[in-house]
């Protein structure tokens, strides 16, 4: 009856998710941003989305051929980061530097320091800040579409003074210019609820991120409107989605998650109000990406019945 | 209120598959021969009292407790004794057996009388007669537990949390005469004033019947807990039941019990047994097991004398489905059961699950890299970060495996089992606990 049985340690049967279902759920949560710039910025968002992910996916499986490593092409991170870098590019992009980028990200953020879930920062932030650095003109030369109206139709919400004469829905749809990704507000939105409804990463960063920018623009700024536009434009909200909730460089505790979230807002907000650079959402990753350890260490949960045996040892040494 | 959301929200979101629980008991034909061992409980073995040739019958002694933490070992059939010799056991300890060779009638022994009990001390003579241990899977003897004088709150464990395993649905929903005879015994002669079942939400209609059997009954309550394994250990069932912690430490410089915080936890089939005892004189020689799983032909419970071979027992359920290729063989339930190499070890006073897989359902996937996703800490139902110990382990970081409270580690499994990476994590927490114990005994670092 029972030749060759398996013996192994329990348990003996596993959850359904694993790395590529997580990983595809973020690819699935990113279509709608991919969809939202082929609209607004046509064709050649696709063409760069595509040569992007491409060109990550290449050097992901280069590097592990040419080091004898096993191939992970396959868990479909590489594909994540690839969209991800994409979609924090202008469309006028040439698609040589979005290949520099996809260089960077993989190979010197990610697989020189051991690949997945040992990168220190996240893949496609470091490309994004490195082709800023090196690349600052390329990176700045946003597109306006052509359905954008007046006040937007020569500069992103955020370089906008008096950001009350915004029109809310034009900034909500991504009518103006940016980056390919982070224009359509809508399109995050139905991105970040499908993460969440899918259990695929907790509401906790992208929330307090959010949040803590709202609070402090409505009090720096005394108006709410204001407040509203900011969280909506710049890198905010896709950062906040799609970079800041990347398991590996950001915390595993929902206390570090919570420290993680009020210091990226913090950051970003001090860099936007105070500061003289753009980029103030991801420096802010940035920051608390390499923060990460220190929130895991200050937010170590309680564990059950810990606390009382503290207080009765006290109680013996009395 | 809010520890119940937080148990909702901690442990595995393992699926709820309890095919079995609709279907009554059946009793299984009496094997030829039954092997039964000296240890089916944690502490010292019984000592064997029989010798070969002896004749024995259902209820006889054949094993007297060897010592206080022991438990008597009683024959489960009426026959003769063919053999006394070492065994291995399913979890690789050695001890000792009785293998008897039945004769088919099931005859009585007459020592078996209902016990006389007029105070705690009797009662718990009784239990101990009984040979009662903590029938759910952990084989603590139940005299032990009963003997603490703090105790406030009787916690009734009815949450089979396990996937597959319905064996205590079963019992309450066709012995609630005798756990209710049982629960009122405990607590009057225990002078316990509350009674708490806790039977998790998957089971309707066992919350509704002791519901209405327990209405005119003071002190005792039937709550309704989250279905979210694993709710039926026993630190987390205190929690959700009475909202207290069980300490890390106790008083006495040990790990933390259910009775230093006035609780002691008695399975539902453990006090349906004591119930039967009380009535009949008969020992626990009987166990109901649910044998199920993919491989197996005809998935049922069935009530079979304890020390009957896994291979009888599957042979009583129509053995392995045509067609399909066996497996894996699980003793428990598939979370915290053992994988056994063979079909020919005994059914033990604890095993509650006998799960055949087909080579399909055995596979297991391969681990690739932590991405830190941080699940196995949603999942750990006890508040610990096990990716962190794995990395104070792998360190041999004695400071941080203490200051991260590794010794709680209750090896659920709801970290492997919400591995996205399929890392053998709760092994690598089994590893760490191990390796700090035997470190805090040399005297720590």
């Amino acid at each position: 009856m029972e030749d060759r049985l398996i013996v192994t340690a329990s348990p003996h049967i596993r959850d359904t998710s694993t790395t590529r279902g997580l990983m595809g759920n973020v690819v699935i949560a990113l279509l709608p941003a991919v969809l939202a710039a082929g609209l607004i910025f046509g064709v050649q968002a696709l063409v760069l989305v595509a040569v992007t992910t491409l060109a990550c996916v290449a050097f992901e499986y280069i590097y592990e051929k040419l080091l004898k490593k096993p191939n992970t092409v396959g868990d479909l991170s590489a594909v994540v980061t690839g969209i991800i870098l994409a979609l924090n590019m202008p469309v006028s992009m040439p698609l040589w530097i979005a290949v520099v980028g996809a260089f960077i990200a993989i190979v010197i953020t990610k697989q020189l320091f051991g690949g997945l879930g040992y990168n220190f920062a996240n893949p496609a932030l470091v490309g994004r800040i490195v082709l800023f650095l090196g690349f600052t003109s390329r990176m700045t030369a946003y597109v306006y579409p052509d359905m954008a109206v007046d006040a937007l139709a020569s500069a992103t919400p955020l370089a906008v003074a008096d950001k009350t004469t915004l029109p809310l829905l034009d900034v909500f749809l991504g009518f103006h210019g940016g980056m390919m990704g982070e224009v359509c507000v809508l399109a995050i939105l139905l991105g970040f609820a499908y993460l969440v409804a899918t259990r695929t990463i907790q509401a906790t960063i992208p929330v307090t991120i959010v949040a803590t920018v709202f609070v402090l623009t409505a009090l720096n700024t005394g108006s709410a409107y204001t407040a509203l536009i900011e969280c909506m434009s710049g890198g905010l909200l896709f950062g906040a989605v799609f970079m800041a909730t990347d398991y590996v460089t950001s915390p595993f505790t929902t206390k570090g998650k919570l420290f993680y979230g009020v210091f990226i807002g913090l950051i970003t907000f001090l860099i936007r109000h105070f500061g003289s650079m753009n980029e103030g959402m991801s420096y802010a990753i940035l920051l608390g990406n390499l923060m990460t350890p220190w929130f895991n260490a200050w937010g170590h949960q309680t564990p059950l019945g810990y606390k009382k045996a503290k207080k009765a040892k006290k109680g013996g040494a009395e | 209120m809010f520890k119940s959301l937080k148990r909702s929200a901690k442990g595995a979101a393992v699926p709820h598959t309890k095919a079995t629980a609709g279907q009554p008991t059946n009793k299984m034909p009496v094997p030829e021969h039954v092997v039964i061992p000296m240890s089916m409980h944690i502490g010292a073995p019984a000592e064997p009292v029989v010798k070969k040739g002896d004749t024995v019958m259902v209820g006889t002694v054949i094993g007297k407790a060897g010592g206080f933490v022991s438990a008597n070992i009683y024959s489960s059939v009426s026959g003769t004794v063919q053999d006394i010799a070492p065994l291995r056991m399913v979890n690789g300890a050695m001890t000792t057996a009785v293998a008897i060779k039945t004769d088919g009638a099931q005859t009585v022994d007459p020592a078996c009388v209902p016990p006389v009990v007029t105070d705690k001390a009797s009662l718990l003579a009784a239990v101990q007669a009984c040979g009662l241990v903590g029938v759910g899977g952990a084989g603590f003897p139940t005299h032990v537990k009963l003997a603490a004088n703090t105790i406030d709150t009787l916690l009734i464990n009815a949450a089979e949390c396990e996937p597959y395993l319905t064996t205590d649905c079963r019992e309450m929903l066709e012995c609630s005469d005798t756990i209710i005879s049982g629960i009122t015994a405990v607590m009057k002669y225990c002078e316990i004033p509350h009674c708490i079942i806790g039977i998790e939400r998957n089971k309707p209609e066992c919350i509704d019947l002791l519901t209405s059997l327990t209405r005119e009954m003071k002190g005792v309550e039937v709550k309704g807990l989250p279905m979210r394994y694993p709710q039926g250990a026993e630190k987390t069932l205190v929690e959700t039941c009475t909202g207290r912690e069980v300490p890390q430490v106790g008083p006495s410089g040990k790990p933390g019990l259910p009775a230093d915080v006035g609780c002691v936890i008695m399975n539902v089939t453990s006090v349906s047994t004591l119930g039967k005892f009380l009535k009949t004189g008969i020992p626990l020689v009987t166990k109901r097991v649910t044998v199920e799983g993919d491989a197996i032909a005809r998935p049922q419970n069935i009530e079979v004398p304890i020390g009957t071979l896994y291979r009888d027992v599957i042979d009583a359920c129509g053995g392995v489905k045509e067609g399909v290729e066996l497996g894996k063989i699980i003793f428990g339930g598939p979370m915290m059961g053992g994988a056994a190499p063979s079909a020919d070890f005994p059914v033990l006073k604890q095993n509650n699950g006998l799960l055949l897989f087909s080579k399909k359902a055995a596979a297991l996937p391969e681990p690739s890299a932590c991405i830190r996703c941080g699940r196995c800490i949603e999942a750990c139902p006890m508040g610990l970060e096990p990716v962190v110990i794995a990395q104070d382990f792998s360190n041999k970081d004695f400071a941080a495996l203490k200051a991260r409270c590794v010794d709680l580690c209750v090896a659920c499994g709801s970290c492997t089992y919400a591995c996205p990476a399929k890392r053998p994590v709760s092994q690598t927490m089994g590893l760490a606990k191990g390796w700090y114990m035997a470190e805090l005994r040399k005297g720590g670092k």
